[in-house]
C-alpha cells in the first residue's frame, strides 16, 4: 500500500488551461518525497486535489489506501497540509489556531492543548501562542503553518513551500524536524524552489512540467543522471588568464577563481593531477550550482525544446516557452 | 528544533470514529464562533441594542402615544415583537455572512475543508453560531424593551420555537450569501436591498389588517410576515395569520435552505476551485 496514489489525474479548469494531463503517482509510506517543478507547472493544484481544496476533472487519489472519491473522510484524516499561501485567521490567537485545527480532526480539546503546546514549542512560537496570527512575521506564520498541519499527527504531510521567508537558522531547525518525524515513520512530500533543500532530504523525486511527470526516480538516480558538473576552484596563485587544463574547459571568474567543467565519469582526482601538473595551488572548491538544479534545468528545457520542435505549444503560462524564459523564470523563482 | 519534542507517532490506518469526529469538531466550530461574537461585542451585540433603543423612543413613546392602539394592546407593545424578531433575522443572517466570508476571503476556511469534518457538521456549526447571536440579540432587545412597555409571554414554547427556527433559517440564508460572494459588496446586497426591506414590510409596525385587500395579499407572499406574526402570538396571544401556516412556512423554508446549502458545498460552489 502506498501513502499516496494518483491515477491519471487530470485538471482542466473552467478558462479551459489543462493544469494536470494525466498525472500518474505513487508515494511510498515513509518516504521522504520531492516534488518539483516550474511555476505554474501543476504541483500546487496537484496538492489541491488531493486535500480537497481542489475538484478534479477525472483521475483517482489513493490515500494510505483509501479512494479520495469513495472514503474520503478517511483519506483526508490521514494528510496535513502546509500550503504555500498564507491561510490563518488572522484575529484568532496562535494557540487557538491549533486547538481549533486539532479539533476539526477530532482530537478531543484536553488533548488538542497539550498537543498544541507541544508543536507551538517545537516550532518554537510558544511564546507567541497569546498573540494574534497577524502580528507574526512571514517566518513566523510559515513555522505556525506547520505546526497546525503537524497537530493532528497525521501519516502524511504535505509541505508546499514551507521555507519561504524563513531564516536560515529556523530553516536548519526546522528541517531537522522534518527529518525526525520523517524517521519515525511520517511520510513527506516536499515541493520547494531551494533545490539543495530537496537534493539534502528527500530520497525519491517527481519533477512536473506542463501538468506531466517528466521525470520521477530515485534521487540518487537522478542526480547520477547529471553527466557534467561545473566547479569553481579558489587558487593560491594570481592569474592573469585562464590556465590551459588539458581536456577541460576553463574560464577565469577573477585573478584568484577559475570554473572547470568536469565530466563525472572523469572524476576529480584526474582533475587535481592536471592542476598539480601545472604547478597550481587549490585553496578551496565549490560546486558553481546546486547539482539537482543544474539537472531540473536541463530536464525542464529539454522537455520545453521538444514540445516546441513537435509543434506543441505550451498552456500553463503565457509567452516564451524557451530554454532561456524557463531559466528567467528560475531565477526569478529562487 | 533546539527543543526537542517527541516526533508524533502516525495515526493507525483504519478506526476513524466519524461521529466523534464531527461531535468534536462541532463543538470546536461552535466555540469559536461563539469566541468571536464575545470577542468583537462591540459590533455584534451593542449596535442592536442601541438601534432598537431609538426604535422603542421614536416609534413607540413618541408616535406611539398618538396612535394609541393596535391589535388589541398599546402600540408599543405591539411592535415589541417585530423589533425583537427584526434583530434576531438581521444578527443571525449577519454574523454567519461575515464569518464564513472572512473564512473564504482570508482563505482560514481551508482549515475546516481540509479536515474530515461533513458538510452537514461545517453547516450546523455556523448556523447555531448564528443562532447563539440571534438569541443573544433578542435577550438584549427584550431586556430593553421591557423598560417600554409591559411584556408578557402568552405561549412560551411557540415563542422559544419561532425565534430559535426563525434564527436558524436566517443563519441559513447568511450562509448562502457568504457563499456565492466574491466581495464585501456581495453580503451587504442580500440585507439591504432584500432584507431590511421584507422586515420592515412583514407586519414590524402594523397590522395587515390595516392594509386595502391587494396589499394584504401582497404581503402575504413575504415569509417575514409569518415569523414576525408567530413570534408576537407567542408574545401576545394574537396573529393576522393562522399559526399552523406559519410554522409549515418556516420550516419549509429551513428544510429548502439547509439542503440548498449542503448541496452547493458539496460541489465545491464557492470554496473549491
Amino acid at each position: 500500500m502506498y501513502a499516496l496514489e494518483l491515477r491519471q489525474l487530470r485538471k482542466t479548469y473552467p478558462s479551459g488551461v489543462e493544469a494536470l494531463r494525466g498525472i500518474d503517482l505513487s508515494v511510498r509510506q515513509g518516504d521522504f518525497f520531492a516534488l518539483l517543478g516550474p511555476n505554474g507547472a501543476g504541483k500546487t493544484t496537484a496538492i489541491g486535489i488531493i486535500t480537497s481544496l481542489v475538484n478534479k476533472t477525472g483521475g483517482t487519489v489513493s490515500v494510505f489506501g483509501h479512494d479520495l472519491d469513495r472514503q474520503r473522510e478517511a483519506a483526508k484524516a490521514c494528510i496535513g497540509v502546509v500550503p504555500q499561501e498564507f491561510n490563518l485567521n488572522v484575529f484568532e490567537k496562535c494557540g487557538n489556531i491549533l486547538i481549533n485545527q486539532a479539533g476539526y480532526y477530532g482530537v478531543p480539546r484536553a488533548i488538542a492543548k497539550q498537543r498544541a503546546e507541544k508543536y507551538l514549542k517545537a516550532l518554537r512560537l510558544w511564546d507567541r501562542r497569546d498573540q494574534m496570527s497577524r502580528t507574526l512575521s512571514g517566518g513566523m506564520k510559515r513555522r505556525l503553518m506547520i505546526a497546525r498541519a503537524l497537530v493532528h499527527e497525521p501519516r502524511l504531510l504535505i509541505l508546499d513551500e514551507p521555507t519561504a521567508g524563513v531564516d536560515i537558522e529556523i530553516r536548519r531547525s526546522m528541517w531537522d524536524l522534518m527529518t525526525r518525524i520523517n524517521e519515525d515513520g511520517m511520510t513527506i512530500i516536499l515541493t520547494t524552489h531551494y533545490l539543495h533543500e530537496a537534493e539534502s532530504f528527500c530520497r525519491n523525486i517527481a519533477i512536473i512540467d506542463e501538468g506531466r511527470i517528466i521525470e520521477n526516480d530515485t534521487m540518487v538516480n537522478v542526480v547520477r543522471k547529471l553527466k557534467r558538473e561545473v566547479f569553481v576552484l579558489t587558487l593560491e596563485e594570481s592569474l592573469q588568464r585562464a590556465p590551459d587544463l588539458p581536456g577541460y574547459q576553463v574560464q577565469l571568474r577573477n585573478e584568484h577563481e577559475i570554473e572547470v567543467e568536469v565530466e563525472q565519469e572523469r572524476g576529480l582526482n584526474a582533475l587535481f593531477r592536471v592542476i598539480s601538473d601545472q604547478s597550481l595551488h587549490v585553496a578551496s572548491m565549490r560546486t558553481k550550482s546546486n547539482r539537482l538544479e543544474e539537472l531540473f534545468m536541463r530536464l525542464v528545457d529539454d522537455k520545453a525544446e521538444q514540445r516546441s520542435a513537435g509543434g506543441s505549444a505550451g498552456t500553463t503560462e503565457p509567452g516564451g516557452k524557451g530554454g532561456a524564459a524557463r531559466r528567467r523564470r528560475s531565477a526569478e523563482a529562487n | 528544533m533546539a527543543t526537542a519534542a517527541p516526533p508524533p507517532s502516525p495515526a493507525p490506518a483504519g478506526g476513524l470514529n466519524l461521529w466523534r469526529v464531527n461531535l468534536v469538531g462541532l463543538a470546536t466550530i461552535v466555540r469559536k464562533e461563539v469566541h468571536r461574537i464575545a470577542r468583537i461585542w462591540i459590533q455584534t451585540i451593542v449596535p442592536p441594542a442601541i438601534t432598537m433603543t431609538l426604535y422603542f423612543i421614536i416609534f413607540g413613546s413618541l408616535i406611539g402615544q398618538r396612535i394609541g392602539e393596535m391589535g388589541g394592546v398599546p402600540y408599543t407593545t405591539f411592535i415589541a415583537p417585530g423589533l425583537i424578531m427584526m434583530s434576531v433575522i438581521t444578527n443571525s443572517f449577519g454574523n454567519v455572512v461575515s464569518s464564513f466570508f472572512s473564512g473564504k476571503l482570508q482563505l482560514h476556511l481551508e482549515e475546516m475543508l481540509v479536515s474530515p469534518l461533513s458538510f452537514t457538521t461545517i453547516i450546523a456549526g455556523y448556523m447555531i453560531g448564528g443562532v447563539v447571536r440571534g438569541l443573544a440579540v433578542a435577550a438584549l432587545v427584550t431586556a430593553v424593551a421591557s423598560f417600554f412597555t409591559d411584556l408578557g409571554v402568552a405561549r412560551p414554547l411557540v415563542t422559544v420555537s419561532v425565534v430559535v427556527l426563525t434564527s436558524m433559517v436566517f443563519s441559513l440564508a447568511g450562509l448562502l450569501n457568504a457563499i456565492f460572494a466574491k466581495n464585501f459588496d456581495d453580503i451587504s446586497i442580500i440585507p439591504t436591498f432584500f432584507l431590511t426591506p421584507l422586515t420592515y414590510l412583514g407586519g414590524v409596525f402594523f397590522s395587515i389588517a390595516l392594509l386595502p385587500p391587494f396589499w394584504q395579499n401582497v404581503s402575504l407572499a413575504n415569509p417575514i410576515l409569518y415569523m414576525v406574526n408567530a413570534f408576537r402570538y407567542g408574545m401576545l396571544g394574537s396573529s393576522d395569520i393562522p399559526i399552523g401556516t406559519a410554522y409549515a412556512i418556516i420550516l419549509t423554508a429551513l428544510v429548502a435552505l439547509f439542503v440548498t446549502v449542503l448541496t452547493l458545498l458539496r460541489r465545491g460552489t464557492g470554496i473549491r476551485a
